[in-house]
């Protein structure tokens, strides 16, 4: 009965309940949309790489090799000898390795150049192997494979000849047009920077290099790789031992960025890492790759922690909109409660009447929400996935959302006290008379 | 400054006293040295030494504004209680009834029809008609014994009102007109067949053929509904049409101006 009045009342008021239900509404959408993409990000960041034991490169500091060798982000200031990763990879205590050689660029997306290990040891998303959506493994030195992504961004298919840069800019000018790549396979979606990556092999990736500096037709590019690469070994931190990561070459002048290594047992890692640290012939570093990933996500989650709480924040807005709301309405609402006294209602059901009007506002606005944030997940996603690189599953609300939804009732419920108890208050000292 | 209340012996009395719901009792309201101050202290709004309506009385009770008449009410539909003395409606003690058995007695019992804010607003005519008997079962079971259900005795208590053309049914609350928004008011008072009803000031926003039909419409149900019926004016001119009138300011000799109630429900300034 109590409920129903309530519902009516509302009714009544569409037009500010609605405000109020959309005020809600949107604090929701941003409080879930942030969890939502937070734990999104998390998963797909935890899922970038799986199954390598370690990863070894020049030496630099855990994260930043982290970040240039798997997420494609910034370069390395020093390449690994040839002569170093043999000697590594013929360890006993190494099952495989991949090597990898960055610094290459096609339209903005990276270049890698790697073997065929790459197919079949590297693994993302708790073992997962890569599959090819269309095509075939590279196997000529003018083979590529794409990532989904740069399939799909560039619209390209199998067959299709592309022209790899110098450099990891989206414009270049200085185009390998002498050694141009033909695509031969697609890979499936990854959620991963492999998504964003276009693989040749390392064979290829010498080729390119070689003919660059022995063409060089265009003054203007030569002057500038010239340049570039004057400066990348003026810069402070670069080394000596390698004169750029761009010197790719056959035999022991060859040098890659750096390796992923899976050993023959787990419980290696630790005494091969202190090996590669200690490596006389170069100064290398080799990192755990779990423990580093969560380095970073340290530094990436405090900032998604104040996100996170500036959405609280916007959920505390919403409701106290709903707390004026309903304070303002209460003065000529107080005939209304006297109506219902006279009638038989007790003090406890016009509290009922006022804190059901908050429930059924929260709860609205809860549910508008997560309908707007479904709907938006729904149209957002191919987006998110193609600009931010995220895989936005549009499951069912997990357990810590459904923990937030219950949260955001109870506070609604909560605020939902003060006006009822006003009223309580006006009801008992009015009766069915009003004084003010 | 209290009054002291012999509580048991009230007990005692209403112990004894006739189930209302029989419909034995002679009277349906006895004041008896009943004090009321809004403070708790003097000066007194209330001092009334003796009051007795009878079953099936109408009776009219006129007295300026701010004399105390809607404080009385309040005491009768027990929303407050005396500070001294006894009310007793329908043979039932109010004063020792707990705040729920109150509310329960007046939703139960009792019907009122106010001056003017008398519906709410979000309700169509026949919900507002029909509010009391969701607050009591026993009403309601009389509402659906006479009309064959609450709805059913909503519409035939308004058709008795000259409010039951279905337009006028649909119509919003809001919308209809002062006249017909208190016979709308009336039908509420009178579903469930009460056997109080309690107008306060129901005809001041009437023009004065309105009025008159209004109260000829009020008698004709509380008649066929065997309700008794307290009607509350400050309006000399309606005192001829009732079986009987009481001048409060004869029974009442609580000097204490009532508190101010303009935006009162039941009470005009």
């Amino acid at each position: 009965m109590i409920f129903a009045l309530a519902i009516k009342s509302l009714r009544n008021r569409r037009f500010t309940a609605a405000l109020t239900v959309l005020s809600i509404a949107l604090a929701v959408v941003l409080l879930l949309g942030v969890e939502r993409i937070r734990s999104e990000a998390r998963e797909s960041f935890a899922s970038t790489i799986s199954g390598t034991d370690l990863i070894v490169g020049a030496r630099s500091s855990p994260v930043h090799l982290l970040l240039y060798s798997v997420f494609r982000i910034g370069n390395a200031t020093n390449n690994v000898s040839w002569d170093s990763y043999t000697v590594l990879a013929s360890r006993p205590e190494v099952a495989w390795t991949i090597p990898l050689s960055l610094g290459d660029s096609h339209r903005g997306f990276r270049v890698l150049g790697t073997t065929q290990d790459y197919f079949e040891h590297f693994r993302f998303a708790r073992g997962r192997k890569l599959e090819f959506a269309e095509g075939r493994r590279f196997e000529d030195e003018h083979d590529a494979v794409l990532g989904a992504e740069v399939a799909d961004a560039l619209g390209y298919k199998p067959g299709q000849s592309i022209v790899i840069a110098h450099g990891a800019g989206d414009v270049s000018f200085s185009l390998h047009k002498d050694y141009p790549f033909r695509v031969v396979g697609i890979l499936a979606r990854t959620g991963t920077p492999v998504d964003r990556t276009v693989h040749v092999t390392l064979a290829g990736m010498d080729a390119v290099h070689t003919e660059h500096d022995e063409a060089s037709a265009d003054p203007l590019a030569a002057a500038m790789h010239a340049s570039e690469e004057a400066g990348r070994r003026d810069a402070p931190g670069a080394g000596h031992a390698a004169d750029d990561e761009h010197e790719h070459a056959t035999g022991s002048k060859r040098a890659i960025t750096a390796f992923l290594v899976g050993l023959t047992s787990r419980g290696a890692a630790l005494s091969v890492q202190r090996q590669v640290n200690e490596y006389a012939g170069e100064p290398l570093t080799a990192i755990l790759p779990g423990p580093t990933l969560q380095e970073v996500w340290d530094i990436v989650g405090a900032a998604e922690k104040t996100l996170l709480a500036v959405s609280a924040l916007v959920v505390v807005v919403g409701l106290a909109g709903m707390l004026v709301a309903l304070l303002t309405s209460l003065s000529e609402r107080r005939r209304e409660m006297a109506i219902l006294r006279s009638v038989g209602a007790r003090p406890v059901h016009v509290f009922g009447l006022i804190l059901g009007e908050a429930a059924f506002l929260t709860l609205s606005g809860i549910a508008v929400g997560v309908a707007a944030l479904y709907i938006g997940l729904l149209a957002g996603q191919p987006w998110l996935e193609s600009r931010l690189g995220l895989l936005i599953g549009v499951g069912w609300p997990s357990a810590h959302e459904l923990e937030l939804m219950i949260l955001v009732g109870a506070a609604g419920m909560l605020i939902g006290f003060i006006p009822a108890y006003r009223i309580y208050r006006y009801s008992l000292a009015d009766g069915m008379t009003i004084r003010i | 400054m209290s009054w002291p209340r012999d509580s048991s012996a009230l007990v005692a009395a209403n112990a004894r006293a006739p189930d209302p719901d029989n419909g034995v009792a002679e009277s349906v309201v006895d004041l008896s040295g009943v004090r009321f101050s809004w403070t708790g202290a003097p000066p007194l709004v209330i001092d009334i030494k003796a009051m007795q309506v009878g079953r099936g009385e109408r009776v009219f009770l006129r007295g300026p504004s701010g004399s105390g008449k809607s404080t009385l009410l309040s005491l009768l539909a027990g929303v407050v209680t005396p500070r001294g003395g006894s009310v007793r409606v329908l043979a039932r003690e109010i004063g020792v009834l707990g705040s729920a058995e109150r509310d329960r007695f007046r939703a139960d019992h009792i019907g009122f029809i106010f001056q003017m804010f008398n519906l709410i607003p979000y309700l169509s005519v026949v919900e507002n008609v029909s509010l009391p008997c969701g607050f009591s079962q026993r009403r309601k079971a009389h509402a659906v014994r006479a009309g064959g259900s609450v709805e059913g005795e909503a519409v035939r208590l308004l058709e008795h009102l000259d409010m039951g053309a279905a337009d006028v049914l649909r119509r919003p609350v809001t919308e209809l007109s002062v006249g017909q928004q208190q016979r709308v008011a009336a039908a509420r008072a009178l579903i469930g067949a009460p056997e109080l009803v309690i107008a306060d000031e129901p005809t001041s926003s009437l023009d004065a053929d309105r009025r008159t039909a209004f109260i000829d419409l009020l008698f004709g149900e509380c008649t066929r509904e065997r309700a008794t019926l307290i009607f509350v004016s400050h309006d000399a001119t309606l005192a001829p049409l009732f079986d009987r009138n009481i001048e409060f300011a004869e029974i009442n000799r609580g000097s204490a101006p009532e508190r101010d109630a303009r935006l009162s429900t039941g009470d005009r300034k």
